[in-house]
Order: C-alpha cells, then structure tokens, then sequence
C-alpha cells in the first residue's frame, strides 16, 4: 500500500489536506488577487459583510477590506509557522540526537538546559522575548522557535536512547562508523515519523502564539495578521463582529486542517496502526 | 393600583404644564443623593500637587480647590479668591480671599497657606508654575490674613489665567512644611478646603468621598457622598453606565463608538463643553534635524495628503473638530486666518515634484501615541497616506514609557502628541514652538527643533503685553507664520464628551468641566 493511499484512510486527513491546500494558494495568490494593500482604505468604513458586492467580508473601520487582510494574514500565519517550526526542529534534532547518542554527562548537561526552558511557561516567554528585540517577523518567529523545541528534544533523545542499543546500530558501530555518521544514517531515519508528526501539531501551535502575540499588540506592526485583525476589532465586537468572527474563522480551519493532517501522518507513518482503519 | 399611578401620573402631568411657564432652571435643588462616578485609570495618588494626570484632577478636584476658576468663555471666576485686582502697570496682582475656609481637618486657611504653595510646595514640585515663578514672579506676600499679592518682574499676559486646579492647586502649609513633600504621610490622606472629604480608597475598587460638613459655601454641597469606581475594562465601562451603577461618564471612559450608542439612550444628556480650559489639541511631530522633514515643503505636502475630516469621522467617530493651526479655537487669541492644508492628493505630489525631492529615497519611522486602539488606527491610516506620496513607512510600535522617552531624546522620525493650552497660548502653545524650549528631557517641548527668531520674538511680545490688542495682533502674525511652515501637523481638536443621567444636575459649569469643585452639582428625585 502506498504512503498516500494509507493516508487517505483517514477522511479528516483528507479534508484538513484540502483546506490547507486552500490556504496555501491563497496566501501565494494574495498579490494577484488583492494587487492593494491590505492596509490600504479602499471601501466606506464597517461595511457588513456583502453589504457591497465588492466587498464580500465587509470592510473594518478605516474602510479596508478585511478579505484582503484574511489572505495577506495567511501568508503570515504560514510563514511564521513553517520557519519557526522548522528552526524548532533543527535545534530539538540536534540536542535531542546528541543527548540520547552519547548519554551520560552530555545526556545530563543538556538535558538540564532543556529543562530549564521548560520551566518556563512557553506564552509568557515568548511574550518577553518579542518584547525585548522589539516586534518584528523575525523576532516573533524566532522567539517562537525558542520556546518550541524543546519538546523536540525530549522526543527526539527518548527515540534514539531506545534505537542505540538495538542491533543494527551495534553493528555499525563494530564496523567501525563514526558517531556523527551512525547518528545521521542509522538512527535519525527511523526516527523521523514521530518527528514529522510533532512538527506537524507545532505548525497549529507556532500559528496560534502568533495570533496571540499580535492580538495582544505585539505582532509586527506593518504586517498584517490574523491575530491583528481580532485584537483590533476584539472592542467593535457589538457594533462591527465580521471584523473579528472572520480572521477568527480563519485561524480555527488552519489550526483545524494542520491538526487534521498531524492526524493522518500518524496514522499512514505508524506500523503499529496499520489496518486500525481497516 | 393600575388606576392610582395614572391618576398620578395625571396630576404630575397638571403640575408640569403648571411649571412650564416659569423657567426650567428655577427648580429647587434637591439635597442628599449619592454621585456614581469612574476614575479611569485608577490615580497613582490624590495629592494633586504632585500629579496632575486626568484621573487625579477628576478626584482631587472634590478635594482640593485653587485660587480661580475659568468659565467656558475662559473668564476667571473666584474659587477660594473672592476678589482680585491688576495694577495698570501689570505688574502687582491682589488676592482676596474668602472667608470662614477651613481645612478639613478643621485648621484655618490663611493667605500664609497661597504663599507657602506659591513659594514653595508649588516652585519645587510643579514644572509649569516653577518656569512661571522663576521667570516672572519677583514676589509673594500676604499683607494681611486674608489678601496675597504677587508681585511681578515683567508683565505677563497670560499671568490670570494660571490659577486653575492643575495649575496652582492650594496646599495645606501646616501639613507640609518643612517636610519631604514626595514622602509625606499626608499624601496618603489629603486635606483640602473642597466641599467633600476623602472617607476611604479601596484600591481597585473605588474611591469613596463624603460631604464636607465645614464647607465655606453655607447650605453646600447638595450632595452626601461621591463614588469614584475602577472598573479597567473599557467595556465594562459602557456596561456599567448602561445598568445605572454609575451616573456619569467622563471623556474618554468609554469608546468612541460605545458614546454615540449610549448618547441615543432615553434620561441621558451629553455636552461637549467642560474642556475650553484644556481644548486638547492633536498633532503630528515631525523631527525636522533631517530631511525629509527638514524642508517645509515636504510637511506642506503631507498636511495635503491626509484627510483630517476622514480621521475625526472614522477613528474618532466625530469626537473632534478638524484644528487649522497651533491655537484652538476655544482658546484666547485664536484666528482662522491662516493658510488652509485641505486634503488633496495630486497637490501633494505636486508640491514634492516641484521642490525635486524623491520620497521612494527617505525611509520614515513612524511611531504610534501608544494610548489605544484609536490611535493606533490614526499611525495606520497616517502611514497609509504618507505611502501614498511615495515615502517608505516603517511603524515603530513602543509602549508609553519608550515613546516618552524617545520623543525626550530627540530619537524619532514622525510621532503624534497631543497638548492642553490652559486657556492661552503664553502657557500651554508657545512652549512648542519656541526655539529656547528645544530641550531634552520631556515630550512636551519643541521636540521636533522648529526654530524661527521672528516666532520667538512674537510670542516674547505677546507673552508680555499689558494690552489685549498688542498680545492679539502678536498672536495673529505668529499663527501665521507657524501654520505656513507647518512646524507641526494639526489634526484635530479633541471633543471630548460628558455623558451623564438627566438626573443629575449643574454637572459641567465651567471651563474645566468635571475637574470643577461639585459643590452645586444635585441629583433630582
């Protein structure tokens, strides 16, 4: 059975593949279909939604069109998501592998480290973070990664502590590998599905502190986003609630979709749950 | 029981027509009642001669009273000076001073209390009066128990119109001399000489005051006793006001949005006055040190790129009147003859095109008046158009703290700020605008570094003219002057509105609005 027809047993996996898809092409698509600013007033202030054809979300109340901020909000949510998630990776990868390969004093320093990140609430952090190095894409997205890898690592130690010992690698090592090779073409390898599907549910996570972050006003000040739009709106909530029910909308289908996908990658990419759907 | 309140309501109805024909306002003022009112933020302290914030006053303005009140013509009216008089010369000012005033803990006030706050609580802990002290005053006396006179170095037009709360508010000189003023006890429990007393203060809960049973003014105040709630959830706030557990809603309580909802509600009233003392004014600062700022063409073109119209009516939602220059125009001295910035784009381009200057080569930050929701939407839309003309706009977000100090240092591209005018321009305008205020260290000087001789020797004429028509014609040239080289960006005129239950009576009588001592303030049964 092939990687995608397993996949395609889990019918939600196959709808949050879809919305996504959606997203994807409309965050690529923005320019193109809004070639304006989102920033830009282009309508009369709080319109409803359709209460202008041209404007089928409505428009918040500078008179900008809240679906040309729903689609540039996408291609921010994304990006964030994508990149923060994969510099999270690479760090929880790396001090994971090392920690569970090597173990002993390594294991313990570096597990120590870990720990002390994750005392730390992951929000709160953030919140200093971006609050410190001044709002910005890249501030917000590396914070976001700072307070995301280290369940990475955690993952990630526990895989290859149970894999050192198994055989195979046992056999790489009398053959004589080095270490950084049998880390990199034994293990990591059969590693890699648990990993895939962690990454998967902190693309959701990355996008939600995101909106988070900029509801609270510390979202990048000249990008706009989701999480922007609903603290904006959050006060007009009576008088104006498309302004804040669509972005709102919105994050809950991405979040949704990915986690819907996160779902099905587990089910196509764990042996032990072939057949379950069966 | 149906049938008795009709027959009632019948005979209210008789009475009213009966009443009609007299005037509305003889009705008699009823006595007792309790006052439902926010403090919005909660005040740090109530000692209003260390803090002065809007909060503060609102509070503090029960407590503490000053020498003079101004009226909505901004006109001195007494306070705790029933009288006082101006040598034709300008320079000898003469207090007297009501009588029978106690402090609430049951001291006499004295002239020897105005000296001690003129001299020296107020010269050393009051920015405003320590710069009119240092430069003007020569000296305090008190002749007799009940007169002050102020004598001065030079004439100062503008001297009459320093007497209110904010201003010169009057402090107890047995409680306060000789100590450390900023950590006197006595801040903690304020003694004042206003109709009510501070009876207990729940931190973030509310500030309960009681009638003052000693006040000077026999038979006042109609009240019992003043409830100041905190309620920090600008929601709430509306909420609150709608379910009637508080009867009053200051400028800027609530939304704007949330005012011209609750404004339509059935036994409510709204005035704008109150503010002509403050007539908060609105402005873009730009850092003229560098271009594109530093070429008053480049700010001609961006006065014509933003619709000001557009931001009263959209981000304030019609809280505001369009300014057309430096002065507002409740305040003395304004004139409307002034060169016109009407909202016109090409015009805009024209001005840039013409005077050579590429705006795609200047990137702009921009940072964002940190108070709120509606002023973040005003850098959005400001930003917006500013683009519009070509320019690279990066907003720079900053919370209060950072956006003082980077306005103090000099430190900014293209801010916003607001100022209060006290009623005339020698006090709350010229300091913006003349060259010897370009100091670091505060946000409300001439920040941006506009500097003309011609301006600063015009507001030195007027600031120290004996006669109205000399300080007049000085002010008219100045205006002039600033408006066409755009030393800042006038957007607009606060209007901040006063919501309150019809019940409530005499609530706004003066200039100062609700900063004013409620001694005639009563609620209708």
């Amino acid at each position: 059975m092939t990687f995608f027809k397993r996949y395609a047993r889990n019918y939600g996996a196959l709808i949050g593949l879809a919305i996504l898809l959606v997203v994807v092409v409309l965050a690529f698509a923005a320019p193109l279909i809004f070639p304006v600013s989102p920033w830009q007033s282009v309508g009369d202030p709080l319109l409803a939604p359709s209460e202008d054809p041209a404007f089928p979300f409505g428009t918040d109340m500078l008179g900008r069109d809240i679906a040309a901020g729903l689609a540039y909000g996408a291609r921010v949510s994304l990006l964030i998501g994508v990149i923060s998630t994969s510099v999270a990776v690479v760090i929880g990868v790396s001090i994971g592998a090392l920690a569970g390969f090597y173990g002993g004093k390594v294991d313990d320093l570096l597990m120590r480290f870990t720990e002390f990140f994750q005392t730390i609430p992951a929000f709160a952090m953030a919140v200093v973070l971006v609050a410190i190095f001044s709002p910005t894409i890249v501030s917000i997205t590396l914070a976001i990664a700072v307070v995301s890898w280290p369940p990475v690592a955690r993952l990630v130690r526990g895989e290859f502590l149970s894999l050192r010992s198994r055989e195979f690698v046992q056999a790489a090592i009398v053959i004589g590998q080095s270490g950084p090779r049998i880390m990199f073409t034994q293990i990591l390898p059969n590693a890699i599905s648990p990993i895939i599907v962690t990454a998967s549910l902190m693309v959701a996570t990355a996008i939600l502190t995101e909106s988070s972050l900029s509801f609270l006003g510390l979202g990048d000040r000249n990008m706009m986003s989701w999480g922007f739009m609903i603290g904006a709106a959050r006060t007009m909530l009576r008088e104006a609630w498309w302004m804040s029910v669509f972005p709102g909308v919105a994050i809950l289908l991405t979040v949704l979709a990915i986690n819907l996908i996160g779902e099905g990658l587990n089910d196509a990419m764990n042996p032990h749950l072939r057949g379950r759907k069966g | 029981m149906k049938r008795r309140v009709r027959l009632l309501a019948a005979a209210a109805g008789l009475l009213c027509a009966s009443m009609m024909g007299t005037a509305y306002a003889q009705e008699v003022p009823a006595k007792g009642g309790t006052l439902n009112m926010i403090a919005q933020p909660e005040p740090p302290v109530l000692m209003v001669g260390l803090n002065t914030q809007g909060p503060t006053l609102y509070v503090a303005g029960q407590i503490y009273q000053s020498l003079l009140t101004y009226g909505t013509d901004l006109k001195p009216l007494p306070s705790l000076a029933k009288s006082w008089t101006v040598s034709s010369d300008g320079l000898i000012y003469t207090f007297t001073l009501q009588d029978n005033v106690k402090w609430h803990d049951g001291k006499p006030f004295s002239a020897d209390d105005v000296v001690f706050t003129a001299d020296k609580f107020l010269r050393e802990s009051h920015p405003r009066w320590r710069l009119i002290a240092t430069t003007y005053v020569d000296s305090i006396t008190a002749p007799a128990p009940n007169q002050v006179v102020f004598k001065l170095k030079k004439p100062f037009s503008a001297f009459l119109n320093a007497f209110e709360l904010s201003s010169f508010p009057i402090i107890p000189k047995h409680l306060y001399e000789g100590t450390d003023y900023r950590t006197n006890p006595a801040n903690q429990t304020p003694i004042g000489t206003g109709p009510f007393k501070l009876k207990e203060w729940k931190r973030g809960s509310y500030i309960h005051l009681v009638r003052n049973e000693d006040y000077w003014k026999p038979g006042k105040p109609y009240l019992d006793e003043l409830y100041f709630r905190i309620i920090p959830d600008s929601a709430s706030r509306a909420v609150a006001f709608e379910k009637g557990t508080v009867d009053v809603l200051r400028g800027g309580d609530v939304e704007g949005f949330e005012v011209r909802r609750l404004i339509k509600l059935p036994d409510v009233e709204n005035t704008t006055s109150g503010w002509e003392y403050y007539a908060p004014l609105v402005f873009m600062q730009m850092n003229q040190r560098s271009m594109p700022f530093s070429d008053k063409r480049v700010r001609q073109a961006i006065m014509h790129a933003i619709d000001r119209d557009f931001i009263v009516r959209n981000v304030f939602f019609g809280q505001g009147k369009v300014a057309t220059g430096p002065i507002a125009s409740t305040t003395l001295y304004y004139t409307p003859d002034v060169p016109a910035y009407p909202f016109d784009l090409p015009k805009a381009k024209k001005i840039l095109a013409d005077a050579g200057i590429k705006p795609s080569e200047y990137n702009i930050r921009l940072m964002p008046l940190p108070y709120g929701a509606a002023w973040d939407r005003m850098s959005e839309y400001v930003k917006q158009q500013i683009e519009q003309l070509g320019f690279k706009v990066v907003i720079q977000g900053v919370d209060a703290g950072g956006w003082s100090q980077k306005l103090a240092d000099f430190d900014f591209d293209l801010t916003f700020n607001f100022t209060y005018q006290y009623g005339d321009p020698a006090l709350g305008v010229a300091r913006h605008y003349l060259s010897t205020n370009v100091i670091k260290g505060t946000p409300y000087g001439n920040n941006q570094n506009y500097v003309n001789p011609k301006v600063d020797e015009l507001f030195a004429l007027a600031a120290g003219a004996v006669s109205n028509d000399v300080a007049a014609k000085a002010y008219s040239e100045a205006q002039k002057i600033i408006v066409d080289e755009v030393a800042l960006g006038w957007l607009y005129e606060m209007q901040n509105v006063t919501i309150n239950r019809k019940k409530v009576k005499n609530l706004v009588r003066t200039g100062i609005g609700l900063n004013e001592t409620m001694d005639e303030v009563w609620i209708s049964k």
